[in-house]
């Protein structure tokens, strides 16, 4: 069972209340992509992703990177049971859309750099700290329902 | 994964720009460093602080970035340029290389605070390419 401090509960609620879903979501996604390019291979109908500015334009990347960041709402609302939270979008990332688990862990790094941007000078050590292990505990989640 | 013409000039241009904020960037990435991944202090345990902003993480983090000042100077051959701190970290530190994953990764997230308009997609991959290139030059000498 993953134990969290009062600090690490409140900073990232804090963090997820401040956030822009649409601005972070779509930057992230559109980060990952083209930084770690190999992960185009999951968005081959996402239309043009021929160059930076072609990912970064696109619609369908930004409504994406949306739709995984409301993903992670439920994480934020379910602290101690992010396992059993995630166990069906596990499933669905195994057995439906064939996700090769360690581009979770890209991503990840992804969102703590936008976010990073996004917070300044207040995404201190401890905040970093705090919001990695989050999403560390995210990304075990997510892979535990592969086989 | 190697570094192509244009992620040469695009490292060198961005670091032409951060060069100067270059001691906060070592001293801000190490710092995180020793709070995000606390396994990193083993490393340290001759140090007397290990807390942010402390002297001997300013004078450490100072360090690192004239090692990534040379790195950029020596894009061209790494491995040369890099010699002889990788003989340094394979023969007297004797640093566990994932280590160096674990650097970059700060040393990204601090570009991202200090230079939010500067570090774009494009600077964030060549960056990431030169970093873990750096890193591989750095393990030359381990076995």
């Amino acid at each position: 069972m993953v134990v969290w401090t009062d600090f690490e509960r409140a900073t990232i609620a804090d963090i997820f209340s401040k956030l822009d879903y649409e601005a972070v979501g779509g930057a992230t996604l559109a980060r990952c992509l083209i930084v770690y390019p190999w992960t185009q291979r999951y968005f081959a109908n996402f239309g043009n992703l021929y160059n930076a500015a072609a990912i970064m334009g696109n619609p369908m990347i930004a409504k994406h990177g949306t739709t995984i960041l409301h993903g992670l709402d439920r994480a934020v609302k379910n602290m101690d049971n992010i396992k059993s939270t995630y166990a069906e979008l596990s499933v669905l990332h195994s057995e439906k859309l064939h996700v090769d688990p360690d581009n979770f862990k890209l991503l990840s790094d992804c969102l703590t750099i936008v976010v990073a941007s996004q917070l300044g000078k207040a995404f201190t050590g401890d905040v970093q700290a705090a919001f990695q292990k989050f999403l560390a505990v995210v990304v075990s989640s997510l892979g535990k329902q592969y086989h | 994964m190697s570094l192509s013409a244009k992620d040469k000039d695009t490292v060198k241009l961005f670091w032409a720009k951060v060069a100067d904020k270059a001691e906060e960037v070592g001293s801000d990435a190490l710092s995180r460093m020793l709070a995000v991944y606390p396994q990193t202090k083993t490393y340290f345990s001759h140090w007397k602080d290990l807390s942010p902003g402390s002297a001997p993480v300013n004078k450490h983090g100072k360090t690192i970035m004239l090692g990534v000042g040379q790195a950029v100077a020596s894009i061209d051959d790494l491995n040369a340029g890099l010699l002889t701190l990788s003989e340094l970290h394979a023969f007297t530190l004797r640093v566990d290389p994932a280590n160096f994953k674990i650097l970059s990764h700060c040393i990204l997230v601090v570009m991202s605070i200090k230079f939010p308009n500067d570090f774009t997609p494009e600077v964030h991959v060549a960056l990431d390419k030169f970093l873990a290139a750096l890193a591989r030059a750095l393990s030359e000498k381990y076995r």
